[in-house]
C-alpha cells in the first residue's frame, strides 16, 4: 500500500521540495514560521530553512503580497501566505492592478514569479469573513494563473509548478480538505498547471468539479452508480490554464454536463465553463448544461444554514437527474 | 501656502557634475513642454501628469545611486524615467503610442519603465508600489548584495495604507529601503494640509516607525543628492530605511485635465523664482563655470529634445499584434486549451 499523508501535510512537504532544490524560494506570512501557520500547514519549514527563509510578516496583506512582487521582479520566488482566503480583499490592488500586469504594461520588461497560497472556502463553520470560497474573484483577472488541488499528492506536484512558473500563481488550499487523507506524492511530483484529470471515468453524464467538490462529485457519482448512472469526474485542478479541451471531450463521450462549484452562482467559474460548453460543445450535448454552486448568499455560521448555502452529495445526485432525464 | 526657505547651498556636486546634472534637468523639462504641446496638438492621447518642476528630486537621487539600485515611481514619474537612462525619444514614443515606445505602447505616460537600469516601474496606483520596493530591498538583502530600492511617491500618498504597512515593515526587517516623498503640497487638486494632521506628511510619520527622516529643498539638486547619499549608505551598511521629503511644486496642474486654478494668487509665481533649473544655473555659474558652457549645455539638451520629438513622431504607429502578448512569462496571452 502506497504512503498515505494528509492534504495540510502535503502544503508543507511541496513548499518544502522546492525550497531545498531552489535557495530562491523563499516564504512570508502571518504565523508561518515557529509557529508553523495557523492550519499547520508550514509545519517544518522553519526547522530546516531556518528565519533567512521563512519570515513572520505583520498583519500587513498590502505589504505581504507587494513584498512578494518587488522581490519576485529582482530574482527571488517568494510564496506569500494569506491565511483566509476573504483576506485576499485586503491585498486586492495587487492581485488585481500590480501582479497581473506589471509585465504587460511594462511590455514585458518584467517577469514576476511569485506565488500566493490561501486557505479557501467553507465547510468549518468559520462564518461569513472566513469561509467563502472567492476562486472566481481571482478569475476576473487576466493575467494570474490559478490552482487548487483537490488531494494530497496533487498538492504537491502542482506546488511544484506553481513554485517554478515564470507567472504569478494564486494557489487555493481547501480548508474543508486539510485533514484528508490521500496517496503520497511520488519524488519529484510535478503536475502542470492546467492539466485536468479525469479522476473516475463514465458514460453517462460529466461532472466538472475542483477542490473540494472533487470529492463531493466522487460521493455523488457512487450514488448515482447504484442508480445505475455513469458519471465521469473531471477534477480541473486550475482554473487559469483552464483544461477546456479535457472537458469538451468528456462531454463528447456522455453528452451530459453537471458543474460542480463552490463559488456563488452569481459569477462563479461554472458560468465560464458552461459558456464554453456553449459555444463549442453544442452538438455534444443531449440535455442543458447545470450548474450546482453556493447559494449567492455570504456563509452562515450555523452547519443546518451552511449546509443549504454550500453545495453538497445530495445535491449533485439531484442536479444529475434532471439532464439524465433527456 | 508654504514656500521653502532660501536653498542650501551645500556643495557636493563637482563643477562638471553639477552641469551634467543640470543638462538633464533641462532635458526633462523639455520632455515634460514636449508632452503638453504634443497632447494639444492631438499626438498624445489619454492622460498625463507632468513633473516639471520636480526635476531636481530625479536628478539628485539618480546621481546619487548605482545601476543596479532599483527605483519606483509614481504616475508622475517621467523624470524618473529619464534619470535612470530611459532616453527622451523612447519615452515621448511611448506617450504618442508608437511601436518603439519605452513599454511598446501598451502602457503610456503611467507607466513608463526601463527594467535595465532598475527602473522597475511607474505605479498608478497611489501607494502601491511602496510595499513593492520593500520586496526589492528584502531581495537585495535575501541575495546579500548591498543594492537599496528607492520609492518615490507624493504627498498624497502618505495617507493610504500601503505606506504605513511600508515604513513598518521596512523598519522592523531593517531593508534596504529609501521612501522619498515629493512633496508638492498638493494631492491632486486639494491642498495636501487640509487633509492631513501633520504639517510634514511623510516625515513627521517616520518617527512613529522609528525611522529616521530628512526633510531637503526638493528643488536643490545638491540637497537631494547629499540626502540620497547618506540614506543609501546607511542603507548599504545594514542600517535600514530612511524617509526623505523633498519640498517641491508642481509648475503644471495634477493632470491634463487640470488647469489649477485652487492655487492662491501668487504661489506659482513665487515657486517660479525658485525654479530648479535656475538655482542649478545661477550656482554653476557661481561656481565659475563659463556662461558660455552653460549655454552649450541648454544648446544640447535643446537638441536632444527636437531630435526626439522628430524621431517619435516618425516612428511606426504601435503593433495591432503587442495587444495579445506579454500577458505570460512564454510570450502569449492563452488561459484556456
Amino acid at each position: 500500500m502506497a504512503d498515505v499523508t494528509t492534504y495540510r501535510e502535503a502544503v508543507a512537504e511541496g513548499i518544502a521540495r522546492e525550497m531545498r532544490r531552489d535557495e530562491t524560494v523563499v516564504c512570508l506570512g502571518e504565523d508561518i514560521g515557529a509557529a508553523e501557520g495557523v492550519f499547520k500547514t508550514t509545519v517544518g519549514l522553519f526547522k530546516e530553512f531556518g528565519a533567512g527563509r521563512v519570515w513572520d510578516t505583520p498583519i500587513s496583506e498590502q505589504a505581504i503580497v507587494g513584498t512578494a512582487l518587488g522581490a519576485s521582479m529582482t530574482g527571488m520566488r517568494p510564496v506569500a501566505e494569506i491565511m483566509f482566503s476573504d483576506f485576499l480583499a485586503c491585498c486586492f490592488d495587487y492581485l488585481a492592478n500590480e501582479i497581473p500586469k506589471l509585465r504587460y504594461m511594462t511590455g514585458g520588461q518584467v517577469t514576476t514569479p511569485l506565488v500566493v497560497r490561501t486557505a479557501n472556502g467553507g465547510g468549518l463553520g468559520f462564518g461569513a469573513q472566513h469561509s467563502q470560497a472567492v476562486e472566481n474573484w481571482v478569475l476576473t483577472i487576466p493575467g494570474l494563473k490559478i490552482a487548487a488541488p483537490s488531494t494530497p499528492a496533487d498538492v504537491v506536484g502542482l506546488m511544484a509548478s506553481a513554485i517554478r512558473s515564470d507567472d504569478p500563481v494564486v494557489f487555493f488550499e481547501h480548508k474543508g480538505l486539510f485533514a484528508s487523507k490521500g496517496e503520497s506524492a511520488p519524488p519529484d511530483h510535478v503536475v502542470p498547471l492546467g492539466e485536468a484529470a479525469i479522476v473516475r471515468p463514465g458514460t453517462d453524464v460529466t461532472l466538472v468539479a475542483l477542490a473540494y467538490t472533487v470529492p463531493l462529485a466522487l460521493s455523488a457519482a457512487d450514488r448515482l452508480a447504484d442508480e445505475g448512472i455513469s458519471a465521469e469526474v473531471v477534477d480541473l485542478r486550475c482554473l487559469v490554464p483552464l483544461d477546456a479541451r479535457t472537458v469538451l471531450d468528456s462531454v463528447a463521450r456522455t453528452s451530459r454536463v453537471v458543474i460542480v462549484e463552490e463559488n456563488p452562482y452569481q459569477g462563479g467559474w461554472g458560468g465560464t465553463v458552461a459558456s464554453i460548453l456553449a459555444d463549442e460543445g453544442f452538438e455534444l450535448l443531449d440535455a442543458p448544461v447545470r450548474r450546482v454552486a453556493a447559494e449567492c448568499v455570504p456563509l452562515p455560521f450555523a452547519d443546518a444554514l451552511e449546509d443549504i448555502v454550500m453545495p453538497t452529495v445530495d445535491k449533485v445526485v439531484e442536479a444529475v437527474r434532471q439532464p439524465m432525464a433527456y | 501656502m508654504t514656500v521653502p526657505a532660501e536653498p542650501t547651498a551645500v556643495a557636493t556636486l563637482d563643477d562638471a557634475r553639477l552641469l551634467q546634472a543640470y543638462e538633464e534637468m533641462r532635458i526633462i523639462r523639455g520632455v515634460e513642454k514636449a508632452a503638453h504641446d504634443l497632447f494639444l496638438r492631438g499626438l498624445v492621447k489619454g492622460t498625463t501628469h507632468l513633473a516639471a518642476g520636480h526635476e531636481a528630486v530625479a536628478v539628485g537621487a539618480s546621481l546619487a545611486l548605482r545601476d543596479d539600485d532599483y527605483v519606483f515611481a509614481t504616475y508622475r514619474g517621467h523624470h524618473h524615467a529619464l534619470a535612470r537612462g530611459a532616453t527622451p525619444t523612447e519615452c515621448l514614443a511611448e506617450l504618442m503610442s508608437k511601436a518603439t515606445g519605452l513599454n511598446r505602447a501598451k502602457g503610456g505616460s503611467m507607466h513608463l519603465t526601463k527594467a535595465e537600469h532598475g527602473m522597475l516601474g511607474s505605479y498608478a496606483i497611489v501607494g502601491a508600489h511602496l510595499p513593492i520596493a520593500c520586496g526589492a530591498g528584502w531581495s537585495a538583502k535575501l541575495r546579500g548584495t548591498d543594492q537599496v530600492a528607492v520609492a518615490f511617491f507624493g504627498d498624497g500618498a502618505t495617507n493610504i495604507g500601503a505606506f504605513h504597512e511600508s515604513l513598518n515593515l521596512a523598519a522592523v526587517w531593517k531593508l534596504p529601503v529609501l521612501f522619498v516623498c515629493e512633496n508638492n503640497f498638493y494631492m491632486e487638486y486639494t491642498p495636501i494640509r487640509s487633509v492631513t494632521a501633520t504639517d510634514n506628511p511623510a516625515a513627521d510619520r517616520a518617527g512613529a516607525h522609528q525611522i529616521p527622516a530628512e526633510i531637503v529643498d526638493g528643488n536643490d539638486v545638491e540637497a537631494v543628492y547629499a540626502a540620497v547619499s547618506t540614506a543609501a549608505e546607511r542603507a548599504r551598511s545594514g542600517d535600514g530605511p530612511t524617509v526623505i521629503e523633498a519640498h517641491t511644486y508642481r509648475h503644471y496642474g495634477h493632470s491634463r485635465t487640470d488647469p489649477a486654478k485652487y492655487r492662491p494668487e501668487g504661489e506659482l509665481e513665487r515657486w517660479l523664482e525658485r525654479d530648479p533649473l535656475d538655482i542649478a544655473r545661477q550656482r554653476i555659474v557661481e561656481r565659475g563655470t563659463s556662461e558660455a558652457e552653460v549655454e552649450a549645455a541648454d544648446e544640447r539638451a535643446d537638441r536632444v529634445i527636437e531630435d526626439a520629438i522628430a524621431e517619435a513622431a516618425a516612428a511606426p504607429d504601435a503593433d495591432p499584434a503587442h495587444a495579445l502578448t506579454d500577458v505570460w512569462a512564454d510570450g502569449g496571452a492563452a488561459w484556456r486549451t
